[in-house]
């Protein structure tokens, strides 16, 4: 973190997206503070994944401007973007975990590529971040061997391994069961607490919504539709609003 | 028709990209020796007794094929040198890169493939390591770097299986075997054919990689990946013999 700096952390302007004839983003702004979770909400398809890779330069925009502590990463080259990409942290929608790599290994990773940490300060802090998403006892398994939910527990582990100051959820809680879905939710809350980073977090779930975001961007036919807290959402009289809200309702809750 | 022309030049297009990029990457430091050495242990080390075996299978076929051949020309004399000969020249490089293609190519293919499809390629890259680097160069360079050390294998178990497939039909000592074998094969012969082994390398290497890189669409593609890059780096493979035989006979002659 760069105390210095006391603009957003994020910044996003005009940002438009196109694959072929189809547009994904059409013209998106977005601020995120330092240590705020904005929760990006939207049907499938309408371009929350595509936002964060564009974020972290998985993908580049066809126009606009994405500004990480005001450096402008969409005009980066490879190395300096590097340089960018190791202060966030990414957890992907079905977790991304090496399948060559144990449980341990997939944290320490980032660890080994970009630090010079010798070997017993790094096996502690893979331990310490796997007791912190509570997969300590799992450290020695290989992906193939653990469940969706733990996947996404160790992929969590894996994204904050180099103590980042910006995290991108893409689907943290999609296609777990309600009662670990709470889990995750409260572990990433935990870790808001704990770290002070600031997120972005991608969902269609209104459970995560509800118990992750500071505030919420609803995105829909690739613009942002509604902005604002929970109870904004809730409030809103916009019909795609309240569908998503009453979804939330359907669910079992765990407050 | 116009379609299959299309996606062909497509194709090649693409794999013109791929190829400068992951030359351009691979320049640059940091290098991965470690990663390339676990490369060279996973495609070199774990191909040789595919590679002993195929080229052991080749000495034995040579030698029953020739033997009644040159009896009937009365040639039988020449046998050992038609054996070694013709798999230093031509077999056991050919051999070794179809057998190694089938292998390695379908391996890297479907492991860069489905690390595509599963994402965890775009989580290498945004972990702040470079994919092209990381997967992509230490496979090519180690492809390149154990074709021409497993034809050797492939030769020297060729050789002799030929020696007892033909001693078995006719005894003959492995000295004298090896004598008549090797009276006019000169260095120039050996070397530019069992290191042009080095391009079948690249090739594999590349076309594995590159399929396994532009993988689409869940476990279909993965197949797909997969056989595509069998395929291809056999048909290249074999078109590349053909064009780098030319070559060594116009320079090496």
């Amino acid at each position: 973190m760069t105390p210095m700096n006391n603009g957003p952390l994020l910044q996003i302007r005009a940002l438009r997206k196109t694959f072929g004839a189809q547009t994904v983003l059409d013209g998106i702004n977005l601020d995120v503070a330092k240590g705020e979770t904005l929760t990006i909400l939207g049907r499938s398809g309408s371009g929350k994944s595509v936002l964060l890779k564009l974020i972290i330069g998985l993908q580049k925009p066809d126009s606009g401007s994405i500004r990480i502590n005001n450096v402008e990463v969409t005009e980066l080259k490879t190395g300096q973007l590097d340089e960018v990409r190791k202060k966030i942290g990414f957890l992907f929608q079905y977790s991304a975990l090496y399948d060559s790599l144990s449980v341990e290994e997939n944290v320490a990773f980032p660890l080994r590529r970009h630090t010079r940490m010798p070997e017993h300060e790094r096996v502690e802090k893979v331990r310490e971040l796997l007791t912190l998403v509570g997969m300590e006892k799992a450290s020695a398994k290989m992906p193939a061997e653990i469940s969706g939910g733990m996947k996404k527990r160790v992929g969590l582990a894996r994204a904050l391994a180099m103590d980042p100051n910006l995290l991108l959820m893409d689907e943290p809680t999609a296609g777990l069961d309600p009662i670990t879905a709470g889990e995750i939710n409260s572990l990433i809350v935990e870790l808001q607490r704990a770290r002070q980073v600031s997120s972005v977090v991608v969902t269609h779930e209104m459970q995560t919504v509800r118990e992750v975001s500071d505030r919420i961007a609803m995105l829909h036919e690739g613009r942002v539709r509604l902005q604002g807290t929970v109870d904004d959402l809730k409030r809103s009289q916009d019909e795609l609003a309240a569908a998503f809200v009453k979804q939330g309702m359907e669910e079992p809750c765990h407050a | 028709m116009k379609k299959l022309f299309l996606s062909m030049f497509e194709w090649f297009g693409e794999f013109g990209f791929f190829s400068t990029d992951l030359a351009r990457a691979a320049v640059k430091p940091p290098y991965e020796f470690r990663e390339s050495i676990r490369q060279m242990d996973e495609i070199g080390s774990k191909s040789l007794p595919l590679v002993a075996l195929a080229g052991a299978a080749m000495g034995v076929v040579l030698s029953l094929h020739t033997r009644d051949s040159l009896i009937r020309f009365g040639a039988e004399a020449l046998q050992p040198a038609v054996i070694i000969m013709s798999i230093t020249q031509e077999t056991g490089p050919i051999i070794t890169a179809l057998v190694v293609s089938g292998r390695v190519a379908a391996g890297i293919g479907a492991e860069l493939g489905s690390m595509k499809v599963t994402e965890q390629i775009d989580a290498i890259e945004a972990s702040a390591v470079s994919p092209f680097k990381f997967l992509v160069a230490t496979r090519v360079i180690a492809c390149v770097c154990m074709l021409p050390l497993l034809t050797l294998v492939a030769d020297f178990s060729g050789i002799l299986m030929g020696w007892i497939a033909t001693t078995a039909a006719d005894p003959i000592s492995f000295n004298l075997y090896w004598e008549a074998g090797t009276k006019n094969l000169a260095f120039r012969d050996f070397l530019p054919a069992t290191s042009r082994t080095a391009v079948f390398g690249l090739i594999i290497g590349l076309i594995g990689c590159f399929q396994g890189m532009r993988a689409t669409g869940g476990t279909e593609g993965v197949g797909k990946s997969a056989t595509g890059a069998v395929v291809l780096a056999s048909l290249f493979v074999i078109v590349a013999d053909v064009l780098l035989v030319r070559l060594i006979l116009i320079f090496f002659r």
